[in-house]
């Protein structure tokens, strides 16, 4: 049995009034690449910050690498790294110093080759000698992708890490992130943009209102809460759907009519009736199920359940 | 060690890069309330035989710029810290309570002696100031930085925004430092407030320091260093027991 990397058990967290966590059970195991995700407000950031020791469960446990994150914080700490949503930096160093402090923290003495290599994969090396106030927002993010790495941690969480970045840093960043999953780190990401966490994750716990509402593989996940098969929507000139291709409607909003296909040679049947019938299609696009529409259909369904 | 050795020369580091403002702007600061005294009452008599009031009021100066700056560095550093955020790079990391406690402190302690030095050094060229004991001054003087450093990394801990920690300093320690006897023996003092003056710790630091250099004290100087000594204990426990809580640090 895999060793679980993160281990979450019973864990609750009330900010006065609010449960903001409510007995959140979790198991990451290592060399996972997994997503946490849930609308604004579900708990994911609170949950990140009770594992990294920013801030103190009401009850439960939570353990890193087999280590408790209270009772035995420093070995818990050494085997993480996090990187925080907040955009937050050290007014008074250049790059390299905030790395080579930050390696210090964690008791490495000389970082310099594996400070290099991580300025070098994240694109810094034009700015590793300015100051942390003259970055701007995306190389402000590196630098505490940079930091969070400087240890060399088995576990690596990743709190909104492409917020208001560029398409070239996410790029940058996924390739590194990607290497060092393979390497065997393992990957805890939490996300807005729902085809990252598709395209990378391999598992995925969806939050909300501080409880986990599903845990699955992402497969598993977008098939068990999609509807089955793709669909096509097209608008037709005359705008007129054939008697033949009605069976296959599910829906038309606004002149787009949705077609359900259960495989890809129906598209050629769709289009043979439509030539019959001298019909032209205006506008077409293939729909297939994906983590958006399982994660709005989890959202929405579970929303009586849970408020 | 090396995290605890990393954040101290973090923190010295920090101070040092605006040096200016942290080292030079106190040390003109006080060499300015200085030169004011000393036209203003030169002519006052003797507080101690054959030590004239300028004099006699270096040693005061020094010990107020001291702790002032001591109590401005840790405290500015944990509240910009906790203010910006980046608060959270330490709290990441495996340093124990301890290594954090020490390493804000040591680094007060060395922004307000260079403060001190600063201060002692320039006011050599215009003064003959004797430093009879001057291990008991060293003494003094880091013991009183300790506790102003302490002071300054719970109030920086204890306040959420800027204004509270100027309340802090405006109405705690500015008073204790002036009603210390930095300007004056408590023997010149109406008995009243003479008997009030022993429950302000200010006094017996500055004190036990003015003793370092004329060898005469207001009360005996063993008595000062136990009770200095006692309420540097005390306030440590209470700030190491706010980092071990992470009482307003971890939520």
């Amino acid at each position: 049995m895999m060793l679980p990397a993160i281990e979450i058990k019973r864990v609750c967290k009330n900010f006065g009034g609010l449960r903001a966590l409510v007995d959140v059970d979790l198991e990451i195991y290592s060399g996972e690449f997994f997503a946490l995700l849930g609308p604004n407000g579900a708990g994911k950031t609170t949950l990140i910050n009770i594992i990294a020791g920013l801030s103190l469960a009401n009850s439960g446990s939570v353990h890193v690498m087999g280590h408790d994150v209270l009772m035995q914080y420093q070995q818990a700490r050494r085997n993480l790294g996090v990187v925080p949503q907040e955009l937050v930096f050290d007014p008074f160093f250049s790059v390299r110093e905030v790395l080579l402090i930050q390696s210090g923290y964690y008791g490495i003495k000389r970082n310099d080759r594996w400070v290099d290599e991580i300025i070098e994969r994240l694109d810094l090396t034009d700015k590793a000698d300015a100051n942390m106030r003259s970055l701007s927002g995306g190389m402000k993010r590196r630098v505490l992708v940079a930091q969070a790495l400087v240890h060399k941690p088995p576990v690596i969480i990743l709190d909104e890490p492409t917020a208001g970045v560029d398409v070239e840093l996410r790029q940058t960043l996924w390739d590194f992130i990607q290497q060092l999953n393979q390497d065997g780190h393992t990957i805890v990401l939490t996300t807005h943009y729902l085809e990252e966490a598709e395209t990378l994750c391999s598992r995925v716990a969806m939050l909300k209102a501080g409880r986990i509402i599903a845990l699955d593989s992402m497969q598993n996940l977008i098939g068990k809460l999609t509807p089955p098969g793709n669909s096509v929507r097209m608008r037709l000139l005359p705008d007129r759907l054939p008697l033949a291709l009605q069976p296959l409607k599910k829906s038309c909003n606004n002149g787009l009519y949705e077609l359900r296909i259960d495989n890809y040679a129906q598209i050629e049947f769709i289009l043979s009736v439509l030539r019959a019938e001298d019909t032209q299609i205006q506008e077409m696009h293939l729909q297939q199920p994906d983590l958006e529409d399982a994660f709005v259909s989890l959202i929405r369904n579970s929303g009586n359940k849970l408020q | 060690m090396t995290g605890f050795f990393t954040l101290l020369h973090k923190e010295l580091l920090r101070f040092w890069k605006v040096g200016f403002q942290t080292i030079i702007a106190p040390m003109i600061s006080t060499l300015l309330y200085l030169l004011v005294f000393f036209h203003v009452l030169e002519t006052r008599t003797e507080v101690y035989p054959e030590v004239a009031y300028a004099v006699f009021l270096i040693p005061g100066l020094i010990m107020m710029a001291v702790i002032q700056n001591a109590f401005a560095n840790s405290s500015s550093s944990m509240i910009q810290s906790k203010i910006s955020g980046n608060i959270v790079f330490v709290l990441l990391s495996p340093l124990t309570y301890h290594a954090i406690f020490f390493a804000y402190i040591l680094a007060s302690i060395a922004r307000g002696l260079l403060v001190g030095l600063g201060v002692y050094l320039v006011t050599l060229i215009f003064f003959d100031i004797p430093l009879l004991l001057p291990w008991w001054a060293l003494l003094f003087v880091i013991l009183g930085s300790a506790i102003l450093g302490v002071l300054g990394l719970i109030a920086g801990i204890l306040a959420d925004k800027f204004d509270q920690l100027a309340a802090f300093q405006n109405f705690i320690i500015l008073p204790l430092t002036f009603l210390s006897g930095v300007f004056y023996t408590i023997h010149s003092l109406p008995t009243g407030w003479q008997y009030l003056s022993h429950f302000n710790p200010f006094f017996y630091m500055i004190d036990g320091f003015r003793y370092g250099f004329f060898g005469v004290s207001d009360i005996s100087p063993h008595i000062s260093l136990l009770i200095v000594f006692v309420c540097l204990a005390a306030i440590s426990f209470l700030a190491i027991q706010l980092l071990r809580s992470g009482y307003k640090l971890r939520q």
